[in-house]
């Protein structure tokens, strides 16, 4: 019998994730032994500091360019900068998360076992505090996406799927009203997210097999062994298209990229409004970091095999959340649509070669991530007796009864239908630089026939804010509190910054889009 | 030349001053609009210093200042003037102070916020003199699309009828336009070597194919806006929505940038794409003057007609570039102008008329020149100078547009001039119809139509019949600006102009 060797760790460098595993633990443990009325305090203290110490680490790493634990995980470049993306991003959600000023008990439900709709459930909707369970399942969902960006084999890339995702599933199902809608949303994203990670998993293992054989090596789902494998590999190429292909499907899931996208709509509509910001911008930071490393480096080599579909889908994805988004009437489903045409950009990013692809696939991500948690963090404050007022036509007359609310949600619109001067323009020019540059010309086209189609629901929504006479049931903006304040001006604040004066983050981007293989 | 950065100044000064204005408190209007006034005659003062240091036999470019702001793009500041942005400057800053000035009381019947529409009208007077101003054309796009959102929220929140659906269509159509030139901007980038410099791309070679892509990238956003028939219709609807000020700025000066486009974007940069494709935009020029023209003669809402006499005037500025003569493309160039100061006049004459009467409807009218004779008499000149009466500025451009045309283009030509008549008509017609022939009874009870034009909309109205008066007598002051800078275009384009056959058909105007 063989000696196990345990691979060597850099716990430097490793820091920033075991961190948030800690402290998501830590979480379990307040749980269990903090009095009731002080876990709201704590748990929030202590999910802020560990972003806080693991942006730290992620800094203190910034010139890593290591491949670390036995080959399984990458701090290069990426990595460090999209750890670093996702750790500022859920700052910000958390504080939507933490946020009790806006709504009494803040946005979860107070006991998420009582029956929807039943005498007790009004109860608990009148005010009771909300559950403090969702700090550590939000702690273990963002190490689990730090541990997606670095991962650097299959099988770690498809564990880190499944701990960021979990958590995801049951933040979903936990809002404090219209909880059936809740419920309706995480049960849809966990069946089909089920289904997306036993696509994955089937991937790996037609990767596995595609890759055993090659001269002078084992088998192996790791990036390098796969990326010789494309080459080399002695196998039959339908193994390696299948496989690919099941992995893109697990990956564009997440990413939500038509034709993968369904879930999308009802998700973002159901779950509580904060966590829909914290997807809307995280998940896609974690799910484009893994996209960027699986196809960048390991299947480098099959680049000419890849791009045509991938364009293809990236093309359906444009079309579908431009055209749909045309339709909607409810502003969460609205942005997930419009989520979903970001990610057909995004994926234009994806397929640009080179540095300058990568880089601003990077900054898009970043830049994306500030305006659309900013974008929900307003939405949160449109509200009436019941909760939210998500459906468009209570907008009407805003821009008059809170003209800085409105004038604030404007300038996101503005930036998401890609106005100079805002982080829309800035992150559009990013992709498709590149994506031209690389002889895309067909994927920058498409891009911005469907910026145009895009542009028209942003605008029906700025309409109804000031254009159109307030009515009778235009709801009240909530004066936010100091969490959701902070949290919707940094997202201005950055939206802002990036169009104006992108260079420094275009900088730091550039200088980090080097994967180490 | 002095040293002093005009051009940045330029920029920024109005964008300082609406942010002043804006933040005025909301129960002070008089405040918010003696400053508004005060600051762009500020402006207007930097912009006759400048037209003064301006140095007609100089460099191409002048007043150039270039800082750094994205430079992993090669994006930067970069200002710099040639003569036709110096005119088309000198436009925007008459125009605004005057536009303020009757726009007093336009923000009040709307129950919005008065500082608020005084501020917007700053912000879009730096928005159009940056996108006259830039040299660099990441720089430009950023002011292009930019200057969409003032408007739209001039229009959409302070407009009359239909605001709402004229805004948007306002909006919708630059940005497709935009979106198209964005694709353009970003190949031209691409195959220009990474840079946004307009000194530098004019100098790259561009194979045929892709020159020609660019050009329609950038043509299409230039004909969207100007705008150039079949791409039109969003401008009566704009400008018969929007508060006559802003108005007589979209026409007069925003819609300018379509055709200053062409101008500095499209021909010397896309040289050969640009007479190959000559014959459509001359063409369309061509269908624009005359369907335009038989359109306006059929409006019965003022404001809507204006708009149409404008499509036609641009189809005008358009045979005049792309004639690819000195004269025509001169004649354009001072049609630029000329029709900012003309029709400018007519929108704010005509505005004054349709605040007093409360309509914009011409059947509303009849015979009001028996009770407001002065007003009724500057609708009559702003009318005229709109058709181009010899002796008024508009008779000069016009005249060297045809010209020019001639020498290169016959068919083109003669068809053009049926839109003199046309002029004629439409303008004669509508004059006849609101001001002459018998007093329309209902007129007289309405109190607004008692009153005749009083000391501030004098002060409006005098200045812009003045310059036109004066530029129709004497252009050369501006010719002299004009000529250097299109013939610097027609040598970008390898034009030259064609030797004159028989007689002697010395350049008019000069």
């Amino acid at each position: 019998m063989t000696e196990l060797k345990l691979p060597s760790l850099n716990y430097a460098a490793l820091a920033p994730i075991m961190i948030m595993l800690g402290v998501a633990l830590l979480g379990v443990l307040v749980e269990a032994f903090v009095p009731r009325r002080l876990r709201h305090v704590v748990q929030l203290t202590l999910a802020l500091l560990a972003v806080l110490a693991a942006l730290t680490m992620v800094v203190l790493n910034a010139d890593d360019r290591i491949i670390t634990a036995g080959q399984a995980l990458a701090v290069d470049g990426p990595t460090l900068f999209l750890q670093g993306a996702i750790l500022v991003l859920a700052a910000m959600a958390l504080l939507l998360i933490g946020d009790r000023s806006v709504e009494r008990g803040g946005a979860f439900v107070a006991q998420a076992a009582v029956t929807a709709e039943s005498a007790d459930d009004r109860r608990q909707a009148e005010g009771r505090n909300g559950l403090t369970e969702v700090y550590p399942l939000t702690t273990f969902a963002i190490g689990g996406m730090l541990i997606f960006v670095a991962a650097n084999d299959l099988l770690t890339m498809f564990i880190a799927l499944e701990v960021f995702s979990l958590p995801l599933y049951l933040l979903c199902a936990l809002a404090r009203r219209r909880r059936l809608l809740s419920q309706e949303a995480a049960m849809k994203y966990f069946l089909l997210g089920a289904y997306a990670s036993a696509f994955f998993l089937f991937g790996v293992a037609l990767i596995y097999g595609f890759t055993a054989g090659i001269p002078g090596r084992g088998a192996g789902v790791d990036f390098a062994t796969i990326n010789a494998a494309v080459t080399e590999s002695p196998a039959s190429p339908v193994l390696l298209f299948a496989g690919m292909a099941l992995l893109a499907i697990g990956l564009l899931f997440k990413a939500a990229a038509a034709p993968f996208h369904v879930w999308t709509p009802d998700v973002y509509q159901g779950a509580p409004t904060p966590v829909t910001g914290f997807m809307a911008a995280c998940t896609k930071v974690a799910a484009f970091g893994a996209l960027l490393r699986v196809f960048h480096v390991a299947f480098a080599g099959a680049a000419w095999d890849f791009t045509p579909v991938l364009g293809a889908v990236a093309v359906l994805t444009m079309l579908v959340g431009a055209v749909l988004a045309v339709t909607q009437t409810d502003i969460k489903r609205l942005l997930a649509y419009s989520s979903i045409a970001n990610a057909g950009y995004l994926l234009v990013g994806v397929l640009a070669p080179g540095r300058e692809g990568l880089s601003g696939t990077m900054f898009y991500l970043v830049a994306y991530g500030f305006s659309v948690l900013a974008a929900f963090a307003v939405i949160t404050l449109v509200r009436d007796e019941d909760g939210e007022a998500t459906h468009l036509s209570r907008w009407a007359g805003l821009g008059r009864r809170s003209p800085f609310f409105a004038g604030l949600f404007t300038f996101i619109l503005l930036a998401f239908a890609g106005i100079p001067l805002t982080s829309g323009f800035t992150s559009k020019f990013a992709v498709f630089g590149p994506a031209l540059d690389g002889g895309h010309a067909w994927l920058v086209i498409a891009g911005v026939l469907t910026s145009m189609v895009l542009a028209f629901p942003y605008l029906r929504v700025v309409v109804m804010m000031w254009l159109s006479e307030p009515g009778e049931s235009t709801p009240r903006v909530t004066v936010p509190g100091g969490l959701t304040s902070a949290a919707l001006m940094i997202g201005v604040l950055a939206t802002l910054v990036l169009g104006v004066a992108p260079a420094p983050l275009l900088d730091l981007a550039t200088g980090a889009a080097d994967f180490v293989r | 030349m002095s040293n002093f950065p005009f051009l940045s100044v330029l920029t920024v000064a109005p964008l300082v001053g609406a942010l002043v204005v804006a933040f005025l408190p909301r129960h002070r209007p008089e405040l918010a609009k003696q400053v508004a006034f005060a600051w762009s005659l500020l402006v207007l003062v930097l912009s006759v210093v400048m037209w003064v240091s301006f140095n007609a036999g100089g460099d191409r470019f002048q007043f150039r200042e270039s800082y750094s702001w994205i430079p992993n793009w090669g994006v930067s500041f970069t200002f710099a003037a040639d003569g036709i942005a110096l005119v088309m400057l000198m436009l925007i800053a008459v125009l605004v102070p005057l536009v303020i000035l009757a726009s007093w009381h336009d923000a009040e019947s709307s129950k919005r916020s008065v500082p608020v529409y005084f501020a917007l009208l700053l912000v879009l007077e730096c928005t159009m003199i940056g996108v006259f101003a830039a040299a660099d054309v990441f720089l430009f796009y950023v002011f292009f699309e930019v200057m969409l959102v003032p408007m739209y929220f001039l229009i959409g929140s302070y407009g009359g009828h239909q605001r709402q659906y004229a805004a948007v269509k306002f909006f919708l159509y630059s940005l497709v336009g935009g979106l198209f030139m964005l694709a353009a901007v970003i190949g031209l980038w691409v195959v220009g070597g990474k840079t946004f410099d307009w000194q530098a791309l004019s100098q790259v070679d561009i194979s045929t194919g892709t020159e020609r892509w660019l050009f329609l990238g950038f043509f299409l956003a230039f004909a969207i806006k100007a705008p150039f028939f079949p791409f039109h219709t969003w401008l009566p609807d704009a400008g018969g929505a929007a508060p006559a000020g802003a108005a007589a700025l979209l026409v007069g000066v925003l819609d300018k940038v379509g055709t200053f486009g062409i101008l500095r974007y499209c021909l010397p940069l896309f040289p050969e794409a640009s007479k190959w494709f000559a014959p459509w935009a001359l063409a369309l020029g061509v269908i624009g003057i005359v369907y335009a023209a038989l359109l306006a003669v059929g409006q019965n809402d003022l404001k809507r007609l204006v708009s149409y006499t404008s499509i036609a005037h641009f189809g005008f500025i358009g045979v005049g570039i792309f004639a690819f003569t000195t004269q025509a493309g001169t004649g354009a160039v001072l049609y630029m102008l000329n029709h900012g100061l003309a029709t400018g006049l007519l929108f704010l004459v005509v505005g004054m008329l349709i605040s007093r009467r409360g309509s914009a409807l011409i059947s509303d009218f009849g015979g009001a020149g028996k009770l407001v004779p002065v007003l009724a008499g500057v609708l009559f000149f702003a009318g005229l100078a709109s058709l181009a009466l010899p002796g008024t500025a508009p008779f000069i451009s016009e005249f060297l547009v045809l010209i020019g045309t001639f020498t290169v283009n016959k068919p083109v030509a003669v068809i053009a001039t049926v839109g003199i008549i046309l002029a004629a008509a439409y303008v004669l017609w509508m004059v006849q119809r609101t001001t002459q022939g018998t007093l329309n009874p209902a007129l007289t009870e309405v109190d607004g139509m008692r009153r005749d034009l009083n000391l501030r909309e004098k002060a409006v109205v005098a200045p812009l019949i003045a310059l036109i008066v004066l530029l129709g007598f004497y252009p050369k002051p501006v010719t002299d600006v004009i000529n250097p800078a299109v013939q610097a275009t027609m040598d970008d384009i390898g034009r030259t102009d064609p030797a004159p056959s028989v007689g002697t058909v010395q350049e008019a105007g000069r």
